[in-house]
């Protein structure tokens, strides 16, 4: 089953660019012919000259990016871009996601619908949709919300994972707030899941786990694509019955999306340190299951700083949870993903415990647990957690609080205005994204 | 590949625009000569437009080594000038040759696959920059309701020598609040420092410092202009200007700031729309210095008073939002360090605390390792107008050579007070933000959901 990934703006360019390249590496590197076949099947196809091709759609307003991470993939040697998988026009969004949604989407949307199709139709089987974008920009928020709803229409029974990257808390574009806040809120009806990598935590990993001095964008997306590509690659689920799963986005959406108003997603993995100091360390399942077990529940989205003196409170306390109140994150469902060495005998009792999820779901419902012998991206034991829990909750109270003040006094409104949405739909955006945080805020 | 439009007009207007083209060749032949590929280069000078009422400047061009750039198609002239007068500009000329300016623009518009914005350069104390400027202004609104209109607008200093500078100022002010989408002020009296600075630094240096020569800031050596004449010094730094706000459609980075990505983020409301801009490093030293500290020292200087194009002081007033436009080898990381060590001094609007807009563009200017332009929506711009209001005022109250105005054709007295009270609403707009400075702003209230 093949999965279509459709890079929308700079950052959905580059984050795929980054993401093929692992991928194939872990591919091609590894010498389990079943997992490779299953890997390359899943996201390339090979050409009549055995090249391999990604599946692929590439779009962006203004032309060098595109260009940049086609000539990058073609470097690599390994693989590379479809020669005409790519839309790209003369000028960018200019930041501005209603010129993206209102203006340039619709005007392009044939264009981006044929490329779109070339790509399923060379899918024998079409596992689902991955559209990779940031929400601070024009194009990849504006277009790509609009695009999404394109392949909502046009392929309504396909699933549709969004992946997201949410920008610096101190700012890379002045209206990153409205332009966050008008995607997620459209993004929500549209979308099967929401998952979501935040710069900030993304740059702490680079300089504190990986030790990398001089952070560049190019080191953020590496380890943006190391983690979804622990996400995305071959395993064994519970549904699979001893061989690779073929549908890993529906089984990914039946882990995890249970509820339609709980949608965001967090991912955190473990290992992650700089590849110099991977020769030199041990791992064991245990300490690593119990560390990611900590960050979960003390939201604390990297192995690092981790706050040992949180743990679920006992089952007797009543009363809601807030946001302010504890620092204990509560779980909706979990999809724990292992890959290694001796993965068969790994103990995942403690993602198990009732206390860590709401009393919706029992939590053996609640806890997925996918597996795969291969060790992945050069750990010799990994583990991946991808989260639906109240991880994201603070980040997003955030965005919606600075995008509201700035509304509050009508700042930069004029120039949505102008390309067609009015303040009805930023009130209806910001009433949208209040339930979602309501929600979240409300687990227990 | 977006191209603009560079629309100069009068004397001051040209002589900067000159010494944009003149940097923008040497930049892209430094570049080409690495082996990158540059196909701005071929269609880059078709899309200038050069205006002015007096045939010197213009002529003197056709005769210097751009001649081969420039068409005489793109040329606009006349012979007698517009005798430092506001109205003549904008009125006379504006009128007599609405449709041969229109004709030119439309036919650089068609030159340009995709047209991205129009920069227009002029001066505001005179009365061909001034007033033809700002009627080119409109009229660009009028034809191309669509694309950005950015302009770099030189005012004059107190000390100017045109006795009516204030008037033409202030009456073409309103213009520009009313029709442009940016204006970057650029004060003369600021560039003098600059430059009387960059050149204390080449006398006066310490031993082992030797200023680089080759640098595009400090000199015009190495353009094709072979002789650098008095006001040369200082349009090298307005040109330099244009060069880093255009680098990130011209070369590659990794994070891109297009020019409609400006406007966009620096301007909440239509009207305050003018934004101080600040360049580092203005020299380089030729000595090894640790590369981190050179480069937040850059980071440091672009907030410091001395490195902005008007004479304001920014970190004492309010800032509503504040662009980075990083060149060279700079990753996000510098970025991210400075803008935290640097944010905690800078006051900033309540509705806008992070309100950064950043940009990398991997490819330096020449002569540098790395440079920095700041483009500050703040409202140090104040004093500046207010200054400008009481000058104006001072002749305007003895009605001093008033009748020059009104002796033109089509000019009302009502426009000086119509200008004047535009000047004032905008003034009062920034007054009233400054309010808000020590204020503590609480969160407005959030919409509450009913569960």
């Amino acid at each position: 089953m093949s999965v279509v990934t459709v890079q929308l703006g700079q950052c959905g360019n580059q984050v795929g660019q980054e993401l093929f390249d692992v991928m194939c590496s872990d591919a091609r590197d590894v010498h389990r012919k079943t997992y490779s076949a299953v890997s390359c099947e899943r996201f390339f196809r090979q050409t009549t000259q055995g090249a391999l091709e990604a599946r692929a759609v590439l779009i962006d307003m203004e032309p060098k990016v595109i260009n940049h991470s086609m000539s990058k993939a073609a470097k690599s040697g390994r693989w590379r871009y479809g020669e005409t998988s790519h839309f790209s026009q003369k000028q960018g969004s200019g930041n501005n996601w209603a010129n993206g949604y209102c203006v340039l989407g619709p005007r392009h949307r044939d264009a981006v619908e044929e490329l779109v199709r070339r790509q399923v139709e060379h899918c024998d089987m079409l596992a689902g949709f991955i559209p990779i974008m940031s929400v601070a920009g024009g194009t990849g928020s504006g277009v790509g919300t609009f695009i999404t709803q394109c392949l909502r229409d046009v392929y309504p029974s396909s699933f549709v994972l969004n992946h997201l990257t949410w920008p610096y808390g101190t700012g890379e574009v002045i209206v990153q707030n409205y332009n966050s806040v008008l995607t997620l809120a459209h993004l929500y009806q549209l979308s099967d899941a929401i998952l979501v990598h935040e710069n900030d935590i993304v740059h702490k990993i680079c300089s504190q786990l990986l030790k990398i001095k001089q952070i560049s964008f190019s080191d953020i997306n590496r380890v943006i694509a190391h983690q979804l590509g622990g996400v995305l690659q071959p395993t064994l689920t519970p549904a699979s019955c001893g061989a690779y799963s073929r549908h890993p986005i529906g089984e990914l959406m039946s882990a995890l999306a249970c509820h339609p108003e709980y949608k965001l997603l967090s991912v955190c993995t473990i290992p992650q340190m700089a590849s110099s100091s991977i020769a030199f360390s041990t791992f064991s399942w245990p300490a690593l299951l119990k560390h990611l077990r900590q960050m979960l529940i003390s939201n604390s989205k990297m192995e690092g700083g981790i706050d040992w003196q949180v743990c679920p409170p006992p089952a007797s306390a009543g009363g809601s949870r807030s946001l302010s109140a504890g620092s204990f994150n509560t779980s909706l469902a979990n999809l724990l993903i292992l890959r290694g060495k001796d993965v068969y005998s790994a103990e995942t009792g403690g993602f198990e415990d009732p206390a860590i999820y709401t009393s919706w779901l029992p939590p053996d419902e609640a806890l997925s647990l996918w597996k795969s012998p291969v060790p992945f991206n050069k750990y010799e034991k990994s583990a991946t957690l991808v989260s639906n829990s109240q991880a994201l909750l603070r980040p997003l109270d955030d965005m919606v609080r600075k995008a509201w003040n700035m509304f509050a006094s009508r700042a930069y409104i004029h120039q949505y205005i102008k390309f067609g949405i009015s303040e009805e739909d930023f009130l209806d955006s910001f009433t949208s994204l209040e339930q979602v945080i309501s929600s979240y805020s409300e687990l227990q | 590949m977006t191209q603009s439009v560079v629309v100069q007009v009068g004397q001051c207007g040209n002589q900067v625009g000159c010494r944009f083209w003149d940097l923008a060749l040497r930049e892209h032949a430094h570049v080409n000569k690495r082996g990158l590929y540059d196909e701005a280069l071929s269609s880059f000078f078709r899309n200038a437009v050069l205006i002015d009422m007096e045939e010197g400047v213009v002529h003197g061009i056709l005769q210097g080594p751009l001649r081969e750039v420039f068409d005489s198609a793109q040329l606009l002239t006349d012979v007698s000038g517009s005798g430092n007068n506001w109205a003549v500009g904008n009125l006379t000329y504006g009128s007599a040759y609405r449709d041969s300016i229109v004709n030119k623009l439309r036919k650089a518009a068609e030159h340009c696959d995709c047209l991205q914005c129009f920069f227009l350069i002029h001066s505001m104390g005179g009365g061909t920059g001034s007033g033809l400027g700002t009627r080119v202004l409109s009229l660009l609104e009028e034809e191309f309701p669509d694309v950005c209109r950015i302009v770099t607008a030189m005012y004059p200093s107190a000390e100017d020598d045109v006795i009516t500078s204030p008037y033409n100022s202030v009456l073409a002010m309103r213009e520009l609040t009313e029709h442009a989408d940016c204006v970057l002020p650029v004060e003369n009296q600021s560039l003098v420092d600059i430059v009387n600075k960059i050149s204390l630094m080449s006398h006066d240096a310490k031993p082992g410092c030797v200023l680089k020569k080759e640098s595009t800031v400090t000199s015009g050596q190495g353009g094709v202009s072979p002789t650098e004449r008095p006001f040369d010094a200082m349009n090298n730094i307005v040109a330099n200007l244009l060069l880093n706000i255009t680098s990130s459609s011209r070369f590659d980075g990794s994070l891109n700031m297009d020019l409609n990505e400006i406007a966009n983020n620096l301007v909440p409301f239509p009207r305050l729309h003018y934004l101080v801009p600040s360049l580092t490093p203005l020299y380089t030293l030729a000595d090894v210095n640790i590369p981190t500290r050179r480069l937040d020292q850059m980071f440091s200087d672009a907030f410091s008073k001395e490195h902005q194009l008007i004479r304001a002081d920014p970190k004492h007033s309010l800032y509503l939002a504040c662009a980075l436009m990083v060149r060279g080898n700079v990753q996000v990381s510098d970025l991210r360090r400075n803008i935290e060590r640097l944010r905690p001094s800078l006051p900033f609007v309540s509705w806008n605390q992070e309100g950064w807009k950043t940009g990398l563009c991997s490819v330096p200017p020449v002569g540098h390792a790395h440079s920095l332009l700041a483009l500050a929506n703040n409202t140090c711009v104040k004093p500046t107008f207010m200054e400008l209001r009481d000058r104006f005022t001072k002749l305007y109250k003895k009605k001093a050579h008033l009748h020059h105005y009104l002796h033109v054709d089509g000019m009302e007295q009502s426009a000086f007070s119509e200008a004047l009270s535009s000047l004032s609403a905008l003034i009062e707009e920034y007054h009233h933000l400054d309010a808000t400075k020590a204020r503590l702003i609480p969160d407005a209230p959030r919409l509450s959901i009913a569960r």
